[in-house]
């Protein structure tokens, strides 16, 4: 976090398969751009939901996994030398009276650019809340879906719901500093490293922490503090006193600050049309599954192509003057240079 | 063809006739079924195709596997009889086969 705004040419809100591309076309023009994203690494949808999954559609690839495709393109992109910011969301979007956008991310850091390019994908990946009632009334006091500093854990008497590797991984870090800390998982079976799994079971028996099977039903508590869950499990009803809830159920795609921005939508989707993929906003565009238009598919190739001919009219807005003569990657000893092949 | 009937939280009944060989995702997202959301398109990855099978159909859906499982974590309140529909195939022996949607997914 910094206070000082970063100027550059383009941001690109998302740093999925299509945000990551877009860095290509935009690096062949001479464009500098800055990722942001809200997950803590690039990949989006393809690393988040399914790094390992074949997918069959990728031209030139008869089956690449997710995290291969991300690879590959981080890899393409590399000569172009992209800046990311990672853990972070795009909450404010504004024109300034210059022309250039000012973007504050929820960091508090601030960024001007002449162009935005959205590539949010389905939306940012937000912690799933689970469905207790009145659980909205303890967040950010007494229910955290993440760890910023371990430190504010100390002492807390901390309930922690989960079977994966965040669940697992906190478990084992936190227990050293809470108070009590007792898991709860809806089974016997983990998501989770089993190594991770081993230490947490041996601190059970160890009875450094609890370990409950079942499900939270309810929650008490007052004025944001949380005093205690219940929890459903095979042998009925338990309530467990706690003063500190953190409920690990996975991320959901949410379309979050990008409703806010004027842009028009159509069914939380951005419209934009088809030659230039810029939304009603001269000079923030949208690529990828965020976008919509006659005909649209949900389709990483449609991403890719839309970045191709988002990045000719982001070059009439950074270089204005300079005439485009459009080259050929095979052909070109200038972008063969830039690609740093020859 | 085989008929499925999916029951939406409020109530509401379609029967829908199902071609052997697709999954129960599918069927209901050809026929505009609302309450079942299948981000992911049916790669059990979102969790958000998640329904209830009704007591009577349970052994002839037949149980989770390990990652049906593992995905099941994440869904919206989930119970015994949950399953993720996009991991169901429909056949002619699931002629009938009555479901509940949830009362929202993810």
């Amino acid at each position: 976090m910094s206070n000082t705004p970063i100027e550059t040419d383009v941001v690109i809100v998302g740093a999925g398969p299509c945000g990551l591309f877009a860095v290509f076309e935009l690096g062949l023009l001479d464009i500098k751009a800055h990722l942001i994203d809200i997950l803590d690494r690039p990949g989006g949808q393809c690393t988040e939901l399914y790094p390992e999954k074949p997918i069959y559609d990728i031209p030139g690839f008869p089956v690449i996994s997710g995290q291969e495709l991300t690879d590959n393109l981080m890899n393409q992109i590399k000569p172009f030398d992209p800046e990311f910011h990672f853990n972070q969301r795009v909450d404010e979007l504004k024109k300034l009276d210059d022309g250039r956008f000012h973007i504050k991310t929820d960091d508090n850091q601030e960024f001007i650019a002449k162009v935005i390019v959205v590539a949010a994908g389905g939306g940012s990946f937000t912690p799933k809340r689970p469905p207790l009632p009145g659980i909205e009334a303890f967040e950010g006091t007494s229910v955290h879906y993440s760890v910023r500093r371990m430190s504010d854990f100390e002492g807390k008497d901390l309930l922690i719901v989960g079977g994966g590797d965040s669940a697992l991984d906190w478990t084992l870090n936190l227990a050293p500093l809470a108070n009590s800390l007792t898991l709860v998982h809806r089974r016997d079976k983990f998501r989770a490293a089993t190594d991770s799994v081993n230490k947490m079971l041996a601190l059970r028996d160890e009875g450094k922490i609890n370990f409950i099977l079942g499900q939270m039903t309810a929650l008490k508590g007052e004025n944001g503090q949380l005093e205690e869950v219940t929890i459903s499990g095979p042998e009925g009803d338990q309530d467990i006193k706690c003063n500190c809830l953190l409920p690990f159920f996975g991320l959901t795609m949410k379309l979050g600050p990008v409703a806010n921005w004027g842009l028009n939508l159509h069914e939380n989707l951005i419209k934009v049309d088809t030659e230039k993929f810029e939304t009603n906003e001269k000079g923030i565009f949208a690529v990828g599954d965020i976008n919509h238009y006659d005909g649209k598919l949900k389709l990483i190739l449609s991403g890719f192509h839309e970045a191709a001919l988002m990045a000719q009219q982001a070059n009439a807005y950074i270089y204005p003057d300079r005439k485009v003569i459009f080259q050929y990657t095979t052909s070109s000893s200038s972008l063969q240079k830039k690609l740093g092949v020859k | 063809m085989p008929k499925i009937i999916y029951i939406e939280h409020d109530g509401t009944s379609h029967e829908i006739e199902a071609e052997a060989g697709m999954t129960v995702m599918e069927v209901a997202k050809k026929a505009e079924v609302p309450g079942i959301e299948a981000e992911c398109g049916g790669a059990c990855s979102c969790a958000t195709c998640h329904v209830y099978i009704d007591e009577a159909w349970q052994t002839k859906t037949g149980s989770a596997e390990e990652m049906e499982e593992d995905m099941l974590d994440f869904a919206f309140e989930v119970r015994p009889n949950s399953r993720l529909s996009c991991q169901i195939k429909v056949t002619d022996e699931l002629d009938g086969l009555t479901l509940r949607l949830p009362q929202k997914q993810f």
